[in-house]
């Protein structure tokens, strides 16, 4: 595919292209590598703004960490939006685990959004409720027993390191502390992928750092990643981890080399 | 238990919005309730007028007595007729002397009593329109010892055009002023609703279905409709004593009424809810 973006030439230097090593995945991946998320020839049109995506394909299989790259506007949380179907292409199809974006019914969202977690750039707690309040909230909506939910809750706050803040109200915390509740509340229904919209965008070098760490713990425990930065050092520093570039609204580069949908 | 938990944390999160809700709300059945009040009343008042309202068949001197009888008989079969009173020479002689006291010398020196006996037909409920009426008067004058049958047409029929002028306008005012109550109650539980709009989305994002989410907000607005309505009643019942002590004695309005009015109040908060949330639960 034509490189037409001035990520090429840091990521040629920053990742190894063309080795022969597999894209990061976890040692607890089965053999099968049965595909998460799949987007074929998809476009979205925003009249009259014009194309946000256009024609994009690429997999992402089960337990895989990918990067999603891209200059502001380049098109990463539209495809973000596309895959937690808040929104339909336009034209093509998203598939995410078993659902489709031409069969899945508004009504039905919600049992794709349980097999889906979903962290952003602001946090997005509900500001009036704890720590523990928030991430329980999840599994009270999922229909969780009111009896799993307090232990869930406080194993979920422990795994994102974050036990002794559980009875903290969600604005006295600080920025990196707040991302690893949102990341506890997305991961709290064991989805099949987490996707992550710039979760490190907000925070200073050093949060960034222990939430890559965290997202990189959940990959290895066979949860599949797929995080929309444009933050080149962060993709620099994690050169095993898939890259996927997007550039005006066109997949334009995938670091295991075969753009376009297997 | 979840609806009334989450419902309840609600209200206590943000008490002011839930008490500006509705005080909204309030304001707008109170405009519900006192046109309530004074509709009531005008009611009540147009039936006291309506029960007066009678036929009065006069009898030629020296009918048989007998004869009137069946007659009386005869008229208190018809559908519209609720009682028939015989009242005789003498009767009519020592009422009008009870009711005309200032005639009292003038009553006792006649030689011969000038008042003709009659029959006083009253009517049931609901048959008090003109036609009504102008049948029995019909029937009534049909006997041949009826020298004359009087029922003050001119009023019935100013009453009745007065009646079905206040049922069209209450009607037409009543159903304007519970439009205006639903859009101020459905304003205040969208602005509720709206507060709460990142609570919906959140709540969408981790897989709530549309009825978990909805639920809490529909109970919510069903117990922000309920306590308006009971404030409502509280202030149309202020308005009433005041009315009552200044102005003339008025009557409280049925409990049915004032049990519906809450109940309305209520489902105002229902429905405004469904109609707010529908568009948030669009939206992600």
């Amino acid at each position: 595919m034509e490189r037409r973006c001035c990520f090429d030439t840091f990521l040629r230097r920053g990742i190894s292209f063309g080795s022969s090593e597999p894209p990061y995945s976890s040692p607890l991946l089965p053999a099968s590598f049965p595909v998460v998320i799949k987007l074929t020839k998809v476009t979205k049109e925003y009249p009259p703004r014009g194309r946000a995506l256009d024609d994009v394909s690429f997999l992402v299989e089960k337990g895989e960490f990918a990067f999603l790259t891209g200059h502001s506007g380049s098109g990463k949380s539209t495809t973000l939006r596309l895959i937690h179907m808040a929104e339909r292409p336009t034209a093509g199809e998203v598939r995410v685990g078993g659902f489709s974006s031409e069969l899945i019914s508004q009504r039905e969202i919600w049992k794709l959004r349980r097999r889906v977690g979903f962290v952003f750039q602001g946090f997005r707690l509900l500001p009036g409720r704890t720590a523990a309040e928030n991430v329980a909230f999840a599994l009270e909506v999922t229909g969780t027993a009111r009896g799993e939910i307090l232990p869930r809750t406080n194993r979920l706050l422990t795994k994102v390191g974050l036990a002794a803040k559980a009875g903290a109200m969600a604005t006295e915390l600080s920025g990196g502390e707040q991302q690893r509740v949102a990341i506890a509340r997305a991961i709290a229904n064991e989805p099949l992928v987490l996707l992550a919209d710039e979760p490190t965008g907000n925070l200073d070098e050093r949060a960034a750092g222990g939430i890559m760490e965290l997202f990189l713990d959940l990959n290895a425990q066979g949860m599949a990643v797929l995080m929309a930065t444009h933050d080149l050092e962060l993709v620099r520093r994690h050169p095993r981890v898939r890259v996927l570039e997007v550039n005006e609204g066109r997949l334009v580069y995938d670091s295991t080399g075969v753009p376009g949908v297997a | 238990m979840y609806v009334l938990r989450e419902a309840f944390a609600a209200i206590r999160r943000a008490p002011v919005l839930t008490a500006l809700s509705a005080a909204m709300v309030a304001l707008a059945l109170l405009v519900v309730g006192l046109f309530g009040l004074v509709t009531f009343n005008l009611q009540q008042a147009l039936a006291r007028v309506e029960e007066r309202v009678e036929v009065v068949a006069y009898v030629r001197d020296g009918a048989r007595r007998d004869e009137v009888a069946v007659a009386e008989e005869a008229l208190l079969e018809l559908d519209e007729v609720r009682s028939v009173r015989f009242l005789s020479k003498e009767d009519a002689l020592a009422a009008a002397r009870e009711e005309f006291p200032e005639f009292r010398d003038i009553f006792g020196d006649l030689a011969v009593n000038p008042l003709p006996a009659s029959l006083e037909i009253e009517l049931q409920t609901g048959f008090r329109s003109p036609e009504a009426i102008a049948r029995v008067a019909g029937m009534a004058s049909l006997y041949d010892f009826v020298e004359e049958v009087v029922y003050g047409q001119d009023w019935v029929n100013r009453l009745y055009v007065l009646r079905r002028v206040g049922a069209v306008a209450t009607t037409i005012l009543g159903l304007a002023f519970a439009l205006v109550a639903a859009l101020i109650i459905g304003t205040a539980i969208r602005i509720a609703v709206f507060a709460r709009r990142d609570e919906i989305q959140i709540m969408r994002l981790v897989g709530a279905t549309n009825g978990f989410i909805r639920r809490p907000f529909l109970f919510e607005g069903f117990l922000t409709g309920i306590a308006g309505g009971i404030l409502a009643i509280g202030l149309t019942y202020a308005a009433f004593l005041v009315g009552y002590r200044l102005i003339f004695p008025l009557e409280w309005l049925p409990w049915s009424w004032v049990a519906g009015g809450a109940l309305a109040g209520g489902l105002f908060g229902v429905l405004a809810s469904t109609l707010a949330i529908r568009r948030h639960l669009r939206e992600v």
